[in-house]
C-alpha cells in the first residue's frame, strides 16, 4: 500500500499574525514559517502505518512557492520516503490544490491520501473533501484514530457530538485531526539523510490545471479590539448593566 | 546510555554573526573541511536581537562582494542625533562633538536577524551543515581533558524527567575543534570559562540588558536613515544606560533601551524604565499614532578589554559575545564578533593543516584591528561607575583628546550580581501605569515575541537552592527577579498567606539576565527543548 501525504507551509502557529496595512493580506516577510500542524499528524500516521508493515511507501507532496519545499524536506526527515513539490506562486485556493492533487494521484496511484483536516492560515477545511469528490473516492475527515484492515479503514472521527467510528473502502482520502498522534521529532541524523532523499519538482502549469483564484478577496482586516472589562460593585449593579447597557437580559 | 555520534572537522555552537563568520571563513580557506553549526532557535535569526547600526569592516573582509549578493544591508545612516533627556526637556548634543567611535555616517541600519539568515545562506552555499532547533546542552571532553565536542539536548522528556513516547536522544557531535559562539552568557561558554579558568587575572565581566521594540510609525515622523541615541532620563545619574532609535526601511523604527546590570537599586525594573522612557515628549511625538509590532530583550556583554577571557583552550575556541568582544562605546558587537570568527577560522585552519597550537588565536587577535578597537575603548564603561556626568567628561577626554590612548586602564570592580543594595536601604520606584498605546505590560509584550516552549518539559531555569528566593532574596532584595526579568518569568505569589516563588519558564525569551543578576547566582539558565524560545522576525 502506498500513501500520499499532502503538507502545506503556513505561518508558524506561535507567531502573532499581522494584517498588511493596505488590507491585501497578512504580513509574511520576516515571519517564521512551519508545516501546518495537522499535516504533521498526517505524516506521522502514514509513517507509523508503514513502520507497522501495512504500507510500503510514503510520498510527501506540497503545492506552493519555492520555499514550500522545506515542508517536504521536513516530512522526509520524519520518515517519508520521497517527495514531490508542485511549484505554483500566489494565492492557491483549495479547488486548485485538489485538482493538482488529483493529477498527482492519477500519476502516482496511491491507495491512501492523507492530509491535515484544515490549514491554520485560511482555515478552509475543503481540500480533502474536494479531492474526494474529484476522484470519487470515499473520505474520512477529522480522523483521531485510524485502523488499517486489509482493503478497509476503520476511522474514528472527531465530531460535535463526540466520536464517530466509520469503515471505508480503500482507496480513500483521510483528513487528520491533531489528536490522531504525537508527531515525532526529526532527529539530526534523519535530517541529514533527508537531504539525500529525492524530491521531484513539477511546475503546476505543466499539469494542465488552472490555478488562478475563483474568489475575489475584497479586504483583510483585523478583528475589532475588545473593550477592557469593568468591575462592578455588586450583583444588583451587574444585573442592571446587563439589562440596560449590554441589553442581554 | 549510548548516543549516536557524528564526526566533523569543526563543530560550531550558535548561528549568530560570530559562528556564521567562522563557518564561512573556514569553508573559504578549505572547501573540504566538514563544518557543522548548531542553533537552538527554530530557525537562524529567531533568537537574535540587536539594535543594529552595522559597521561593514569585518563583512568587507569576509565577503567583499556582499553588495552583489542581495544582502539585507540597505539603509545607510544619513543623519545622527544625540539627546540628553531631562524629565520633560531634551538637549541636543552636536554630533561633531561626539567621539569618532560614536559617529555612524559610514554605517547601515540593519536587522541583525536578517543579516544572520543571509549569512546562513552564504554558509550553506559553501557546504556548511546548519541545524536549527538543536541546542548544544553538554560539553564532551576527551580523556586528556580537552574539548571533544558537544551533545545536543534530548527531546521528548516530560517535566518530571521521564521519557515520553516521542523521546529522541541527543546526538554527540565531535569536532577536531569546537567553536563556542553562543552569544552573551552562553551557558556552555560559562562552564568552559570556569573549568579552564579562562578569566583568571581578568576583571569581572560586565553586562547590560537591552530591550528592543519595532514600531511602524506615521510617514510624517519617519526619516529613513536617522540614528538617534539618548542618555539621561528616566535613569538617574548613577545608573548606566541609554536609548537608541533607528529609522529603518518600510516606515519602521527600531527603538530600544540598554541598562547596565550593575544597577544598585533592587526596586529598579529595567522593563519599566524602558516603557517609561517612551513617554518622554521627544520620543512620544515620533511613535505616537504608530503601531508596536515586535518586542524582545537580550543581555549584552559590556566588560570589554579588561574582562575579555582567554579565548582558546584545548580543543576549543570562544568567539564573539560568548567571549565578550563587544565594543561598548561604539555600542556595536556585530563587526567585532564577525572579526573574532574570521580570526578563529584562520587559527583552526593552521591548527589542522600545520599542527599549530590553538594559542595562536591570541597572537592573531593581538595583531588585529579588533584588539586595537577594544583596547582603545577600554576605559569608557568603567568611567561611568562614577556617574553619568563624570563618565561623559572622562569619555570626552579619553576618546576625543587621547583617542583611547591614555596610559592607564580603569578596572571593573564588581560582578553585576554583587551590586544590589538591600531593598530597605533603597528608594522604591513608582512606575506609571501602562496606557496600551505607548506603554504596555509584560504579558502583551511577550506575546509579540512568538515565544513558545513545548509544554510538559523540565523547567530550564534551575535553582541551586529552591528555598533561597523566598527565605533570603525576597527578604533582603524584595526578589528582584520579578523586575529584572523582561518576560515576567519570575513571580512571587501568595498562597494562603505563604509566599511561593513561581517560574513561568514557558515565557522565557532566552535573554540570560537572571543567570547574570541573581544576587546569589542561584539561577542557572540551561537549554530547553530544541526550537523553544522566541520567534523573532527582523530583530
Amino acid at each position: 500500500m502506498k500513501i500520499l501525504v499532502a503538507v502545506k507551509r503556513v505561518i508558524d502557529y506561535n507567531v502573532q499574525i499581522r494584517v498588511k496595512e493596505d488590507g491585501t493580506g497578512v504580513v509574511t516577510d520576516n515571519v517564521k514559517m512551519s508545516t501546518n500542524p495537522p499535516d504533521d499528524n498526517a505524516i506521522e500516521e502514514a509513517v507509523k502505518i508503514k513502520e507497522a508493515g501495512k504500507a510500503t511507501e510514503v510520498v510527501a507532496i506540497t503545492v506552493g512557492e519555492e520555499k514550500a519545499q522545506e515542508t517536504v524536506r521536513k516530512a522526509l526527515a520524519v520518515g517519508a520516503d520521497r517527495g514531490i513539490h508542485v511549484k505554483a506562486d500566489g494565492i492557491l485556493e483549495p479547488l486548485a490544490v485538489s485538482k493538482i492533487l488529483q493529477k498527482i494521484v492519477d500519476k502516482e496511484k496511491p491507495d491512501l491520501v492523507f492530509m491535515g483536516k484544515q490549514a491554520i492560515d485560511d482555515d478552509c477545511n475543503q481540500t480533502g473533501q474536494m479531492l474526494s469528490a474529484l476522484l470519487n473516492w470515499p473520505q474520512a475527515t477529522f480522523a483521531s484514530k485510524i485502523d488499517v484492515k486489509d482493503n478497509k479503514l476503520e476511522v474514528t472521527r472527531e465530531i460535535d457530538e463526540g466520536l464517530e467510528t466509520i469503515e471505508i473502502n480503500v482507496p480513500a482520502i483521510v483528513t487528520c485531526d491533531l489528536r490522531l498522534n504525537e508527531p515525532r521529532y526529526a532527529s539530526l541524523p534523519n535530517i541529514m539523510k533527508a537531504k539525500k532523499k529525492p524530491i521531484e519538482e513539477i511546475v503546476a502549469s505543466d499539469l494542465g490545471v488552472n490555478v488562478s483564484p475563483r474568489l475575489e478577496q475584497l479586504k483583510v482586516e483585523e478583528p475589532p479590539k475588545r473593550k477592557a472589562g469593568i468591575k462592578v460593585a455588586n450583583v444588583a449593579e451587574l444585573v442592571q448593566k446587563l439589562k440596560n447597557e449590554a441589553k442581554v437580559i | 546510555m549510548s548516543r549516536e555520534s557524528m564526526e566533523y572537522d569543526v563543530v560550531i555552537i550558535g548561528g549568530g554573526p560570530s559562528g556564521l563568520s567562522t563557518a564561512i571563513k573556514l569553508k573559504q580557506l578549505d572547501p573540504n573541511l566538514n563544518v557543522c553549526l548548531l542553533e537552538k532557535a527554530s530557525e537562524i535569526g529567531a533568537h537574535i536581537l540587536s539594535g543594529n547600526v552595522f559597521e561593514t569592516r569585518a563583512l568587507d573582509e569576509l565577503l567583499p562582494n556582499w553588495r552583489e549578493l542581495n544582502s539585507p544591508i540597505k539603509t545607510k545612516v544619513t543623519k545622527e542625533k544625540f539627546l540628553f533627556l531631562g524629565k520633560t526637556k531634551s538637549l541636543s548634543w552636536p554630533t561633531w562633538l561626539l567621539p569618532a567611535v560614536q559617529q555612524n555616517h559610514k554605517n547601515y541600519i540593519i536587522s541583525l536577524a536578517n543579516l544572520c539568515r543571509w549569512l546562513a545562506e552564504q554558509a550553506e552555499n559553501l557546504g556548511v551543515e546548519i541545524f536549527p532547533g538543536f541546542p548544544a546542552s553538554e560539553i564532551l571532553y576527551n580523556e586528556d581533558g580537552s574539548v571533544k565536542g558537544v551533545a545536543t539536548q534530548d527531546m521528548g522528556i516530560d517535566k518530571d524527567g521521564n521519557k515520553k513516547d516521542s523521546f529522541e536522544p541527543g546526538i554527540e557531535l565531535l569536532g577536531k575543534v569546537t567553536v563556542f559562539a553562543e552569544g552573551c552568557r552562553g551557558h556552555l561558554g560559562k562552564q568552559l570559562i570556569e573549568k579552564f579558568e579562562l578569566n583568571k587575572g581578568k576583571d569581572p565581566q560586565q553586562y547590560g540588558i537591552g530591550f528592543k521594540e519595532i514600531w511602524e510609525i506615521e510617514d510624517k515622523n519617519h526619516e529613513e536613515g536617522l540614528v538617534m541615541h539618548t542618555a539621561g532620563w528616566p535613569l538617574d545619574n548613577n545608573t548606566y544606560g541609554g536609548s537608541f532609535m533607528y529609522h529603518a526601511e518600510n516606515k519602521q523604527v527600531f527603538l530600544g533601551y540598554v541598562i547596565g546590570l550593575d544597577y544598585k537599586n533592587p526596586h529598579l525594573s529595567p522593563y519599566d524604565e524602558f516603557q517609561r522612557f517612551k513617554t518622554h515628549p521627544a520620543i512620544k511625538k515620533i511613535i505616537e499614532g504608530g503601531k508596536r509590532i515586535s518586542y524582545g530583550a537580550r543581555a549584552l556583554i559590556e566588560g570589554g578589554f579588561q574582562s575579555l577571557p582567554k579565548m582558546f583552550m584545548p580543543g576549543a575556541l570562544l568567539v564573539g559575545c560568548d567571549a565578550g568582544t563587544l565594543n561598548m562605546p561604539k555600542i556595536k558587537g556585530s563587526h567585532t564578533a564577525m572579526k573574532s570568527g574570521i580570526i578563529a577560522a584562520e587559527t583552526i585552519n593552521e591548527h589542522l593543516k600545520e599542527d599549530k597550537d590553538l594559542s595562536i588565536y591570541e597572537d592573531k587577535f593581538k595583531n588585529s584591528w579588533l584588539h586595537k578597537e577594544l583596547y582603545e575603548a577600554r576605559n569608557v564603561k568603567p568611567s561611568f561607575s562614577w556617574g553619568l556626568i563624570l563618565g561623559i567628561i572622562f569619555t570626552g577626554i579619553d576618546q576625543i583628546l587621547f583617542r583611547g590612548k591614555l596610559p592607564f586602564t580603569l578596572k571593573h570592580k564588581h560582578a553585576d550580581h554583587e551590586t544590589l543594595k538591600p531593598a530597605n536601604q533603597m528608594p522604591k520606584i513608582d512606575y506609571p501605569k501602562y496606557d496600551n498605546e505607548i506603554t504596555f505590560d509584560k504579558t502583551s509584550s511577550v506575546y509579540l515575541t512568538g515565544t513558545n516552549h513545548a509544554d510538559n518539559q523540565p523547567v530550564h531555569l534551575k535553582l541551586k537552592d529552591p528555598n533561597l528566593p523566598i527565605n533570603y532574596t525576597l527578604v533582603k532584595f524584595d526578589e528582584p527577579a520579578q523586575r529584572y526579568c523582561p518576560a515576567g518569568v519570575y513571580e512571587v505569589q501568595k498562597e494562603n498567606d505563604v509566599n511561593k516563588f513561581v517560574i513561568n519558564s514557558q515565557n522565557c525569551i532566552h535573554c540570560k539576565t537572571c543567570d547574570i543578576k541573581e544576587p546569589s547566582q542561584n539561577i542557572t539558565w540551561v537549554t530547553p527543548e530544541g526550537s523553544g524560545g522566541p520567534r523573532y522576525g527582523n530583530m
